[in-house]
């Protein structure tokens, strides 16, 4: 067994462009579910339009800018189009409705009716050249120290996948202890209680899922820049899921949960893969009772226990507040 | 208890014209399923008046409130607050008009701190738009709530629990700080369903005297309650209510002696036979 080879593995999977990538998805995921209290069962789908959004535009003959402008304004779009009938009624409504809009929206983009535009299952591809013009790096060279190296490429986006999660995590801390921020926990807390002193749920409510959902399309757009390859298949249901794993490990309700949630929960998916890959390899008996691909298996086994085990002894995330989970809201 | 009874303004009939009405209900009619749990044809109420609702179990006062700050429609019918229409207002807009409620069973926004479920009933504060809450501008607006809030939490004993959670206070404190909450927004109608409830007595004296201190201060408050020693003991006017009917109003003293009021509470025939 190689520890310094898993380690490398665990630790560049989790300074990466993918994490950066899952927690700027989950900082939009948190503002709708950890502050607003929205059950959107559908964040995969803002990503979705976000990304698409932008490859369609570039494949459309339009600029690569233009393209991310379209992919935000489309998660606009969609948090209207989610919100306006739902936020209305009882919380499970948005719940139904976010998670069958995502699987109709990846259903239709992959449908040989809309593959004119969208390319069906084949996704589009090389559509974020203009973003690599940019790099300030060498593409091809290594960067960082033994053996932490990643090529100049990589080291761009992660540059700008972490710039925007810096932002992004400003931007949230700022409004979220603004007034305004105040007003929509009172809204997550007691939708009548907070009526009756003169907020409008409805309107809390639809700013705060289009704008998660805007962030959302935000990372949508950089993990398919960092690929420069958008296929609707990326874009399964659980995806969202993780994402929500992601903000409760953290702590859903704080400013750095789901950036601490990211990145410990690609810390310890990617070491325990890179783990069980090189024990089913080298570790003669482990080998024998297990192939590759049950070793696969047995590393979503062991995530699984592991993050039982931190729900078990935090039950509020790594950073949730321990008496304010204790409160039992009547 | 009722050493000096207030002076009389209107008749005592059930929908009975008053002098200055802030709140007119008009043919307010809400059924659930057969049961008619409001229908009250004419209903008035005096500005600058504590005025009670009384009536037993089931008899529409909840519902009354519910209809009234817009948090249930009602079947037909009108109300007005000054002159102003309220149909088909929702509840947030009800508030901001200047009527706000609270609720029998107390709401208190558990994971904010006691202060901050008294900020966030600032009913005007521009860092609540998210221009606002981006690019700032409402430091000021929060240091005058703040004040005010300071003030609010000290007339009702809670100034030392300011920075605790509201979930973590008791059953009483949580609707003393409702009622601090609702004043927070400033009203000028204030409609309290059972502030009483839970409340310990001690409490309960204090909270007598700041309803009292409300009307003195130019406010309108509505008030349900079951115990008609309070409802003597500071009551201007009293509405009773009973299968979603006003059958009576007038002064305390007058309900007091209503013979279908006692009937309504006490069933038809008591004490006809010993």
């Amino acid at each position: 067994m190689d520890w310094v080879d898993i380690l490398k593995d665990g630790v560049l999977a989790t300074i990466g462009p993918l994490t950066a990538g899952y927690a700027l998805s989950a900082i939009g995921l948190n503002l709708q579910f950890g502050y607003g209290g929205l059950l959107n069962f559908g964040h995969v789908a803002f990503m979705m339009v976000g990304a698409y959004g932008t490859a369609m535009t570039v494949e459309a003959g339009g600029s690569f800018w233009l393209g991310i402008l379209v992919g935000l304004l489309a998660a606009v779009v969609l948090g209207l189009l989610l919100g306006l009938p739902t936020l209305r009624l009882r919380a499970d409504y948005l719940a139904i409705t976010t998670i069958a809009a995502a699987e109709v929206i990846r259903l239709l983009i992959r449908s040989s009716w809309a593959e004119p535009i969208t390319n069906g299952v084949f996704g589009i591809q090389g559509f974020a050249d203009a973003f690599y013009d940019l790099n300030p790096f060498q593409t091809a060279a290594l960067y960082g120290i033994d053996p932490f190296l990643v090529t100049g490429r990589k080291l761009w986006v992660m540059v700008v996948g972490w710039a925007l999660v810096a932002v992004a995590t400003l931007f949230v801390w700022r409004i979220i202890r603004s007034p305004w921020g105040r007003a929509l926990k009172a809204i997550r807390e007691d939708e009548d209680a907070a009526s009756s002193i003169g907020k409008d749920p409805f309107r809390f409510k639809l700013q705060v899922l289009t704008l998660g959902g805007t962030i959302g399309a935000a990372a949508g757009i950089l993990l398919a820049i960092e690929q420069q390859n958008v296929v609707p298949d990326a874009y399964l249901p659980q995806v969202t899921f993780i994402l929500y794993v992601i903000v409760i490990l953290g702590g859903a309700g704080t400013i750095m949960g789901p950036v601490l949630g990211a990145i410990t929960f690609q810390f310890l998916f990617f070491t325990i893969d890179s783990f069980m890959a090189d024990t089913q390899s080298n570790v003669g008996w482990v080998g024998d009772i297990l192939s590759p691909s049950d070793a696969a298996q047995v590393k979503l086994v062991l995530v699984g226990v592991g993050l039982m085990l931190l729900m078990v002894f935090r039950p509020q995330g790594l950073l949730g507040d321990r008496e304010e989970s204790l409160i039992d809201d009547r | 208890m009722t050493a000096d009874q207030p002076a009389r303004f209107a008749e005592s009939v059930p929908g009975s014209a008053k002098p200055d009405p802030v709140l007119v209900a008009d043919d307010l009619k809400r059924s659930f399923g057969g049961i008619h749990a409001v229908d009250v044809s004419h209903l008035e109420v005096q500005r600058h008046t504590v005025t009670s609702l009384i009536g037993p179990n089931g008899a529409g006062k909840t519902t009354l409130f519910n209809l009234l700050s817009g948090f249930d429609r009602p079947d037909t019918g009108s109300w007005h607050l000054n002159g102003g229409p309220l149909v088909g207002i929702s509840a947030h807009n009800v508030a901001r008009r200047g009527m706000v409620r609270t609720f029998q069973l107390t709401r208190s926004l558990a994971r904010l701190t006691v202060m901050e479920n008294m900020l966030v009933a600032n009913p005007k504060n521009p860092g609540e738009t998210l221009r606002g809450a981006i690019f700032g501008g409402w430091g000021e607006s929060e240091e005058r709530a703040r004040l005010e809030a300071d003030e609010l939490l000290d007339r009702f004993g809670l100034s030392h629990m300011e920075d605790e959670f509201a979930g973590s206070l008791s059953g009483g404190q949580r609707k003393l700080l409702e009622v601090a909450r609702a004043l927070m927004v400033d009203p000028e109608v204030i409609m309290l369903d059972e502030p009483m409830a839970g409340v310990n007595p001690a409490l309960t004296q204090s909270l007598l005297h700041h309803i009292t201190g409300l009307r003195d201060s130019g406010k309108t408050v509505i008030f349900i309650e079951h115990d008609m020693d309070v409802v003597q003991e500071i009551s201007d006017w009293v509405v009773v209510l009973a299968e979603g009917r006003v059958i009576a109003e007038g002064t305390p003293s007058d309900i007091a002696s209503n013979r279908l009021v006692i009937d309504a509470y006490l069933g038809t025939h008591h004490g006809e036979r010993p």
